[in-house]
């Protein structure tokens, strides 16, 4: 049978391009709700034609027969305009924004704040933020990445965490 | 709402308030009635409707039923059916109908009052989020906050609500706006911006499933609500197509009359409650053609077992029915009729010849299936003796037939509903509503009245149960002030039996609360409602009764009552395979797999 791969599991990273109506949120959230789909990361920004268009980027996952169905339920909303699987169409990239505070006091002898640093830097976080009780580190980079670096600064007094979700764009010429 | 910048046209300087600006585009989208009912928010649009002649407003009894009104409105007429209710509670009780036409996908554009722009999100009186209520009930929702964009989105709303997957629309009008001075736009002449569905299949799919079909030993054509939704020509192109191709056919709930009951070719509807051969056929061939049918659990019964040796060929206008809940070899977007018209030139341009001699074993298989007669029913005749409700049906038809007018069957949703399916013959589209998806008990008498309404000269029916014509029964004081001459045939068996005979074959014959008590006086109930109420008890009063009521020119009500202890046969119990349908009580000896035990367990 022509569809034997419809049931291997993956994640996808879904582009959608939609009218910035009111509403369009909340559409494509029910959409997902409703029909018991997984979202593991939604972002949404308006991005062309004066603010009258967004894009929102899904990271989403589920069986292949799931996914197909998703981009298709996505696609039939009527605000929406185009429909991509980024993961699916060719090479593409994604990376989410973190801003990651620790709290690592200077009299606590300093050592937690050296390695937060020392760390920060092999991962290429940025501080944007410091006092002397605390770091707020700005990150950019692929999921798996954010989530290696919040690994390393739990022990080191990892206080809180903002992290933006998924941003992804095809690689090359390509565009959705 | 989007920026009215989107709009082609400029609109117009305003000229109007926005309820006249609301008519006059209704009236260049073609409506000519609406169903509705009044309230504060809506007024203004009363207040032009007062004013003109050109748009109808049928006035009903609760806003469930205008909705199912114009389901029945458009189901029998291609056309988009309209709706308008206040705000609050008029846009909740139209939910329900709302739903109902989106699982059926039924054209329908619903305007709902709305408190005024400034007071939105204050729990002013009589406010609801109407657009965040019905937007899972809704094909797409509208909320209109600046004046140039109403006659803008009144167009969208009917393009979108015909187009494609026909569904419903709602258009939510605060007040504000329908009283303040509008520009008018007339409808855009370019595409739609985001929303164009595929209408033309792709030629290489239909060769490839011409081919498909060429080859098959024992194909089956499958069909659906979608090919009454293309249109009477794509019914006419069915029928060219199921000639051509010597293949048998099958169609789901939703399909009834595209292809002509009474054709050889044809084996019943197939599902849950359809015939032996259909779904045994289903089961057993080799090559699938599904057009305009969503492969629903009632038709497919355990997924696993479905057709487990066919290759699927699907066409469907709507990718997401594609692939959905059984996956297919060759799927195929596009519209029905214009899949069937491409069909129909690549079956003559492929050269190939269809297998025969296959055909004819298949047809020979088919015909012994057929041999069973899983519809056989026994009425006794004795006078005095209970009516078998299969039997009010197959009478009912019959003598409708005779009569020879346009007959349009409307159902409740029930065991009634399985019978009408099953015992009354469609051989046209369009002449068939019924709630399948959402399956709505109430939704018979209003649609009766939308169809009426629409067709002011022919023969409406609702074949209703006792218990759902209640659930809209206040429908009667409309079927009064318009003089609307829908005959209700209710097939009383004193109980939900729907329900009775899940729970017989299921729960042990617990009939928890299913049981009809406390029934008004159907005769009574007509009487006061300006209406003829007749009752048939026995056999031998069963076709007098019809004569009757097909004599009156006003509104009947048939109370029919018949065996309370009918079950609705043949069967495939929910999570079972087609071949493991129980046939009833009525036929000799089991079916496959299926033990006498086993018909009591599952
Ligand atoms: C008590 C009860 C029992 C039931 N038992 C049965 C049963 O035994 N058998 C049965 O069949 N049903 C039964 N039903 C009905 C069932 O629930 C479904 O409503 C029905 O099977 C769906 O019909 P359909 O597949 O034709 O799809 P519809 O709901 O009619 O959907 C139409 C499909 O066609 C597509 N479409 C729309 N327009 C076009 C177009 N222009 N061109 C191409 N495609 C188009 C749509 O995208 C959709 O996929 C029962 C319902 C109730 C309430
Ligand atoms: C609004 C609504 N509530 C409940 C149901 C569940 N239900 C399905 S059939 C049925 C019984 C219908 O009884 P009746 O109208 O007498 O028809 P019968 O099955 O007896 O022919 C019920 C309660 C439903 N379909 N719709
Ligand atoms: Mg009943």
């Amino acid at each position: 049978m022509a569809n034997d791969n419809m049931n291997s599991f993956r994640t996808a990273t879904i582009a959608v391009l939609v009218d910035n109506e009111p509403g369009i949120l909340a559409r494509v959230v029910g959409l997902f709700s409703g029909r018991g789909y997984n979202i593991d990361s939604l972002t949404v920004a308006a991005v062309e034609d004066g603010g009258q268009r967004s894009r929102i980027n899904i990271v989403t996952s589920g069986t292949e027969m799931v996914i197909e169905q998703i981009k298709a339920q996505l696609d039939r909303l009527v605000p929406v305009h185009r429909v991509s699987d980024l993961s699916k169409d060719g090479p593409h990239l994604a990376r989410e924004m973190m801003m990651i505070k620790v709290i690592c006091p200077h009299r606590e002898g300093g050592q937690n704040r050296a390695e937060a640093l020392r760390l920060a830097d092999a991962f290429r976080a940025r501080v944007v933020d410091a006092s002397t009780e605390s770091f707020v580190f700005e990150m950019t980079g692929d999921t798996a990445k954010l989530d290696a670096f919040v690994e390393l600064m739990r022990p080191l007094g990892l206080a809180e965490i903002s992290r933006t979700g998924v941003a992804a764009i095809a690689r090359g010429t390509r565009v959705i | 709402m989007t920026d009215a910048s989107h709009s082609p046209i400029r609109p117009e300087t305003p000229t109007a308030a926005g309820a006249e600006i609301l008519l006059r585009a209704l009236k260049d989208q073609g409506v000519d009635v609406i169903f509705g009912y009044p309230g504060g928010s809506v007024l203004p649009i009363y207040d032009a409707l007062f004013n003109q002649n050109a748009i109808r407003h049928v006035l009903v009894r609760h806003e469930q039923a205008a909705v199912h009104a114009a389901e029945g409105y458009a189901r029998s007429t291609g056309r988009v059916g309209v709706v308008l209710v206040t705000s609050g509670p008029g846009a909740t009780n139209a939910v329900t109908g709302l739903a109902d036409a989106l699982l059926d996908s039924i054209p329908v554009v619903c305007l709902t009052g709305q408190v005024p722009t400034h007071l939105i999100g204050n729990d002013a009186f009589q406010e609801a989020d109407t657009t965040g209520i019905t937007r899972p009930a809704t094909k797409h929702n509208y909320l209109v906050k600046r004046p140039e964009d109403l006659a803008r989105v009144v167009h969208e709303a009917f393009y979108v609500a015909r187009s494609g997957r026909p569904g419903p629309v709602v258009i939510d009008l605060p007040k504000d706006i329908l009283i303040g001075k509008a520009p008018y736009t007339p409808p855009a002449e370019t595409p739609h911006r985001s929303y164009r569905p595929q209408t033309q299949p792709d030629s290489a799919l239909i060769a490839r499933a011409v081919a498909m079909l060429k080859s098959a030993k024992r194909p089956m054509i499958y069909t659906g609500g979608g090919v009454i939704n293309a249109g009477p020509a794509a019914s006419e192109a069915l029928v060219r197509f199921v000639r051509t191709t010597g293949f048998p056919c099958t169609s789901t709930l939703m399909g009834l009359g595209a292809f002509p009951a009474s054709d050889p070719q044809f084996l019943g509807m197939l599902g849950m409650h359809g015939t032996y051969e259909a779904n045994l056929a289903m089961h057993g061939c080799d090559v699938m053609l599904n057009i305009g049918a969503r492969f629903d659990d009632r038709v497919t019964g355990r997924l696993n077992a479905f057709s487990p040796g066919s290759r699927k060929i699907h066409i469907d206008i709507d990718p997401s029915s594609i692939n959905k809940n059984v996956p297919v070899e060759l799927p195929i977007v596009g519209d029905a009729g214009r899949a069937l018209e491409a069909l129909l030139a690549a079956w003559d341009a492929d050269a190939a010849p269809v297998d025969r001699p296959a055909l004819a074993t298949w047809w020979r298989q088919i015909d012994a299936w057929k041999g069973t007669d899983c519809l056989r029913f026994t009425q006794p005749r004795e006078p005095g003796a209970i009516i078998k409700p299969q039997y009010a049906i197959q009478r009912l038809y019959e003598i409708t037939r005779a009569v020879k007018q346009d007959i349009f069957i409307t159902t409740e949703v029930g065991q009634h509903q399985m019978w009408a399916a099953q015992y009354f013959k469609f051989e046209r589209p369009n002449h068939w509503m019924t709630s399948g998806g959402l399956g709505t008990m109430g939704y018979g008498l209003p649609a009766a009245m939308g169809v009426q309404i629409a067709h002011p000269d022919a023969l409406v029916i609702d074949i209703a149960g006792e218990a759902s014509i209640l659930m809209n029964i206040q429908e009667m004081g409309t079927l009064s002030q318009y003089r609307l001459p829908v005959k209700i045939f209710i097939l009383n068996n004193e109980y939900m039996g729907m329900v009775r005979q899940w729970q017989e074959l299921l729960h042990g014959s617990r009939y928890s609360e299913s049981y009809s008590a406390a029934l008004p006086d159907f005769v009574k109930l007509a009487d006061a409602y300006n209406a003829v109420g007749l009752r048939a008890k026995t056999v031998d009063e069963l076709d007098g009764v019809i004569h009757e009521m097909l004599a009156s020119d006003r509104a009947v009500i048939a109370d029919i009552a018949v065996d309370p202890k009918e079950n609705c046969y043949p069967m495939i119990p929910s999570g079972a395979a087609h071949n493991e349908m129980i046939l009833g009580s009525e036929s000799a000896g089991g079916v496959a797999g299926v033990t006498d035990e086993g018909k009591v367990l599952v």
